[in-house]
């Protein structure tokens, strides 16, 4: 698969705490068989609710139309387990989300489509996401490997655990292969299970 | 020192160590639904690859049908494309379905256990969020995405990160009109919708111990609101008991063998947990939401917070927006207009019982649509046989078809406008009930039974004396 170490582009704000997967893919568009057209809806109904410092949704804020970087709050993506939130966001256009913490399934989700969710300081995501209002044309860059987002005069340390990074260094972040690589082991394990015999005949 | 369930399951279920650091994990049994499939099949087409383990494999279909008009083709026409889609794919593929028609259809979290495929001291995976439903067994059980549906379709296997275990202990007696799903609502409030965030959730204490299977998986199925993305209950004569004699529970010549081994996984006595937290049943009262997610929530007495001196105001400020609220309200006396008993987490047949004991010989409010909704027709056949759902209907509730209806607004079951609905669900998330201003407020099926009755928010405790 890809390597990614290094995304640069301008940055997206998403202000709050907790923003579920509800809000960020409402269900009604996980009514359909393939993810295409996800994009169309990433907050459709946050963003008629207008708000922020533009009284605008961000995502509908013109400047940040086009931004590589989605900066967040606390335990993003919360809530179901539902991939079309990561798709949607990715469909959109954002490669890396940088936030204080994410939620669990959500993190895990996004990583497995190649879009990595880094951990920064609440005073760092707080730094950068003023920086991205105050100008939103900046370019932000962001080093997975070294650990940086870099913006305008601002240096920050963004984070990833090292395992995490490692696959997105090495490209083995696309579990599949990985998982059928020594698939006789995977048979034994199966076999040596107490309730091995309880199978759905 | 000894070991936790979660640690005797993991280990048992370990592959390998996977160069990411990682584990890959052996899963036991994998359910699979419309919604988080379809394009996991498609990748698995693309690539030529099999599923390996049908036989550790089930399918149903519970998020997009409509409980009302369940004529094929369905009326959405999208929803029905995904019906043929699930069809074609469990065909294609040689997994074992129950769809539409058949008696074992239902929420996957209901039918799971009720078919005896849930077993303690399995791994379990799904692609929904609620699958930690199954930890009410003794399993350990992983929501998971798309991509992950692929991998364990694929494979049997999860690449995972180890998770640490806190332990809950509820402690003493619950008082009357006080119901599983108070006592989850209130463990989320108090360590808060992220505080289970790399955290497993092992339930423990003399009040879990003695509650059916039925309240053990409604604190489960909720772990995940709290951040954790398992919870458990560790096996014992109770667990035995309800796994007996279901379709899919081991043979009779088999059983005592595996219903020892599965009292062996339970955790140790001298088990160390990473966290241990004591919750006493006797201070618990009945729960309700206020907020836009399921940690604003107040007991059925108290008021309205106000956003100062919160660790969070804006997240309060917002929420009272969202909801029309003024911090100091009662909560008791709020107006509902739909009381929607259903879901994965209450909508088994103890929850429609516990509700059709309060509104039996009592009528739903004229301006309140009150909607039963078994779980699965397995439970919605036990409930006509015993009467409830005549109860139900006399009592002016609509009785429908099992499904995952307005827990999440996939289906015709949906809100209208800024509608407020007392729900026996899991998610009061802003739109979560289909329209994008509904408003949710979450409690116990007692608790939405004597809303719909009194049209409003009121304490069940009352309705009981």
């Amino acid at each position: 698969m890809k390597r990614i170490t290094e995304i640069t582009g301008r940055a997206l704000p998403m202000r709050g705490n907790d923003i579920d997967t509800d809000r960020i893919i409402p269900a009604r568009f996980l009514t359909a068989i393939t993810f295409d057209g996800l994009e169309k809806h990433v907050f459709e109904d946050d963003r008629k609710s207008a708000g922020g410092p533009y009284n605008r949704h961000p995502f509908d804020v013109s400047s940040f139309q086009g931004a590589a970087v989605l900066l967040v709050n606390s335990n993003f993506g919360c809530g179901s387990s539902r991939e079309h939130a990561p798709q949607a966001l990715q469909r959109w256009g954002i490669q890396v989300v940088i936030g204080e913490s994410f939620a669990e399934i959500f993190f895990g989700n996004s990583g497995m489509i190649g879009m990595p969710c880094a951990t920064a300081s609440p005073e760092d995501v707080a730094a950068l996401m003023d920086l991205a209002e105050r100008e939103p044309a900046t370019q932000f860059a962001v080093d997975l490997g070294a650990g940086t987002c870099r913006a305008g005069g601002l240096t920050v340390k963004v984070s990833l655990p090292p395992k995490v990074l490692e696959a997105f260094a090495t490209g083995a972040w696309d579990t599949t292969g990985m998982l059928l690589d020594r698939f006789d082991d995977v048979r034994d394990t199966a076999k040596r299970l107490p309730y091995a015999s309880a199978a759905i005949g | 020192m000894g070991d936790t369930l979660l640690k005797k399951v993991w280990d048992l279920h370990t592959v390998r160590q996977l160069p990411t650091g990682q584990t890959q994990l052996f899963i036991g049994l994998h359910l699979v639904h419309e919604v988080t499939s379809p394009q996991a099949f498609d990748t698995l087409r693309a690539n030529g690859w099999k599923v390996p383990f049908t036989d550790r494999t089930f399918a149903t279909v519970d998020h997009i049908v409509p409980t009302k008009e369940r004529g094929r083709p369905f009326l959405d026409v999208m929803a029905e494309d995904m019906m043929t889609s699930l069809e074609r794919n469990v065909r294609d593929f040689g997994i074992r379905f129950v769809g539409l028609g058949d008696i074992r259809q239902g929420i996957v979290h209901v039918i799971g256990p009720e078919l005896g495929l849930t077993q303690p001291g399995m791994t379990i995976a799904c692609g929904d969020s609620h699958t930690s439903t199954h930890g009410a067994f003794g399993s350990v059980a992983f929501g998971i995405g798309t991509s992950q549906v692929r991998d364990v379709l694929a494979s049997q296997c999860l690449a995972l990160d180890p998770l640490k275990v806190r332990r809950i202990r509820v402690t003493g007696t619950l008082p009357k009109g006080v119901y599983a799903k108070d006592v989850i609502l209130e463990i989320i409030q108090r360590l808060g919708v992220q505080g289970g965030n790399g955290f497993a959730y092992e339930y423990a204490g003399d009040a879990v111990d003695r509650m059916s299977m039925d309240e053990r998986m409604t604190i489960c199925n909720m772990s995940i609101e709290g951040g954790a993305r398992v919870g458990y209950v560790n096996p014992d004569q109770t667990t035995i008991d309800y796994v007996r004699g279901r379709p899919f529970a081991p043979a009779a010549g088999d059983f005592d063998r595996l219903a020892a081994w599965w009292k062996s996984m339970a955790s140790d006595a001298n088990a160390r947990y990473d966290d241990d937290v004591e919750i006493k049943a006797a201070e618990l009262t009945p729960v309700v939401t206020w907020g836009v997610n399921p940690g604003q929530s107040i007991g059925v007495d108290d008021k309205i917070p106000a956003p100062a001196g919160a660790s969070d105001p804006k997240a309060i400020t917002d929420a009272l927006n969202y909801m029309g609220l003024t911090p100091g309200q009662p909560i008791e006396g709020m107006k509902v207009d739909v009381a929607f008993i259903g879901s994965c987490t209450n909508s088994r047949l103890s929850d429609l019982r516990e509700a059709a004991r309060i509104v039996k010989g009592r009528h739903v409010a004229k301006h309140v649509q009150g909607l039963v909704v078994p779980g699965s027709a397995t439970v919605a056949k036990a409930a006509e046989d015993e009467g409830l759902a005549d109860v139900f209907r006399e009592a002016g509730f609509e009785w429908r078809g099992a499904g995952c209806s307005m827990c999440l607004g996939m289906n015709p079951d949906k809100l209208v406008g800024n509608q407020v609905c007392a729900s026996s669900s899991n998610r009061n998330f802003k739109g979560r009930q289909g329209s994008p201003t509904g408003r949710t407020l979450l409690m116990s099926p007692a608790m939405v039974a004597a809303a719909a009755v009194a049209g409003e928010v009121t304490d069940v405790r009352e309705l009981l004396k």
